[in-house]
């Protein structure tokens, strides 16, 4: 391509290129501020084109399927839990999409083409567990369900859980002979929640949650809010 | 919650969205969905692949939504952007694209004198502000964003050297952001 990278702006904005034109503008784009000023501009005129394509209304099933996939997805925060009384670390399991992503941040649409390709690379906690082959449980008492791996790592999957109220905070238990222990505090909220369980999970234990006092507790206050066993 | 999201910008939903707000990917479908569906459906002249190519452009959109900057582009064009181009690999993908003859948009309909002036909606503005543009100009940008064509696609079937095309669409994308602009279309 011996032609000036610049009079591909407005093929590159209509998505117009083939694969290899695109990948090369697109990298040609990364180091060139003015391109970017100047696809902005295109990109207005380019985004209105769709309001004139008046195809007809989506099916009412898109919507819930769309949350539903996103649900799937699992990009969930995941929330990484210490031991109780320890402060808890909250880590979205985005932030190795986002890192990816955050090398386009400057052109937003360098990452449109291969944005794809590196958000799989980025597999949730609960994606990888599935496909190491641990089963998957659902929960009584709440929406959602447990994953055990075959060597005992926990991860509850908690959706439409209310978020705890402030100086409370969930408590995650697993409960194998005598005493339950504790297994790590979650907050609740928002979709649908990941949590990596602090203990492992035996053969035939039961694992449930209660709500505590924040900072959780030794032992757990009844009710039980949900429950499932492990088998 | 929901009530609470519907009286957030699109740029804050996007952020919400971003924080993996399920929530919001709803709240931005509500706003989008429908037009995001009408240009896949046209790109793509099939149901199932046009729901396809929205849904995927939410999925990414879903992963992507952290590294939106509201400065740098709207809400509507950020998102606009993913569909448009799931829905183009889409239809080259599938090899869907046809030998049509040079495919237009439809006229505004009855398009008499008072409907013209009066145009409502957004999509009414930009239909319009499209038959102002030269013919050859709205062709390209026609046959490429609708029709999923590449330049290259574009001069064979148009019969034009590459270099034509290229200054047709920049040209014609130029004549239509000041066409838009005169009009006092905003986007959302």
């Amino acid at each position: 391509m011996s032609q000036d990278p610049h009079d591909l702006l407005a093929a590159y904005a209509l998505d117009a290129l083939d694969a290899d034109e695109r990948e090369r503008f697109e990298r040609h784009l990364a180091d060139c501020e003015e391109c970017s000023e100047q696809l902005a501009l295109l990109r207005e005129p380019v985004a209105a084109l769709a309001y004139a394509a008046e195809g007809p209304a989506p099916p009412e099933a898109l919507r819930g399927r769309i949350i539903e996939s996103a649900r799937a997805e699992s990009r969930a925060p995941v929330i990484k839990l210490r031991r109780a009384n320890r402060p808890l670390t909250v880590v979205a399991a985005v932030a190795a999409a986002a890192a990816c992503l955050a090398i386009g941040l400057g052109v937003w649409a360098h990452s449109l083409s291969s944005s794809l390709d590196r958000e799989r690379s980025a597999k949730s906690l609960y994606e990888q567990m599935l496909a190491a082959g641990a089963v998957s449980k659902p929960l009584a008492g709440a929406n959602g369900s447990l994953l055990v791996a075959n060597d005992g790592r926990g991860l509850l999957v908690v959706c439409g859980l209310d978020k705890a109220p402030t100086s409370r905070t969930y408590e995650a238990w697993v409960i194998s002979g005598d005493a339950p222990q504790p297994a790590g505090l979650f907050r609740g909220g928002g979709g649908c929640r990941q949590v990596e369980l602090t203990q492992s999970v035996p053969n035939g234990a039961t694992v449930a949650a209660t709500l505590e006092r924040a900072g959780g507790a030794a032992r757990p206050t009844l009710p039980i809010l949900f429950r499932t066993e492990a088998t | 919650m929901s009530a609470e999201l519907a009286q957030l910008s699109d740029e804050a939903v996007i952020e919400a969205v971003a924080r993996a707000d399920e929530d919001a990917i709803g709240e931005l479908y509500d706003r989008f969905g429908k037009v995001a569906y009408g240009l896949s459906f046209r790109i793509l002249h099939d149901a199932t692949l046009a729901e396809d190519a929205v849904q995927e452009a939410f999925l990414q959109i879903w992963r992507s939504a952290g590294s939106y900057e509201p400065t740098r582009a709207k809400a509507s064009t950020w998102l606009l952007t993913f569909v448009h181009r799931r829905a183009v690999d889409l239809v080259r993908r599938e090899e869907r694209r046809r030998t049509l003859p040079a495919e237009t948009a439809p006229e505004p309909s009855g398009a008499g004198p008072d409907e013209s002036v009066v145009a409502h909606s957004r999509g009414e503005v930009v239909r319009a502000a499209l038959t102002r543009l030269p013919t050859e100009q709205r062709e390209a940008i026609e046959l490429a964003y609708f029709g999923g064509l590449t330049q290259s696609e574009l001069a064979e079937r148009l019969g034009q050297p590459l270099g034509t095309i290229k200054s047709r669409m920049f040209t014609g994308l130029q004549r239509l952001r000041v066409l838009l602009a005169e009009a006092g279309y905003e986007s959302a």
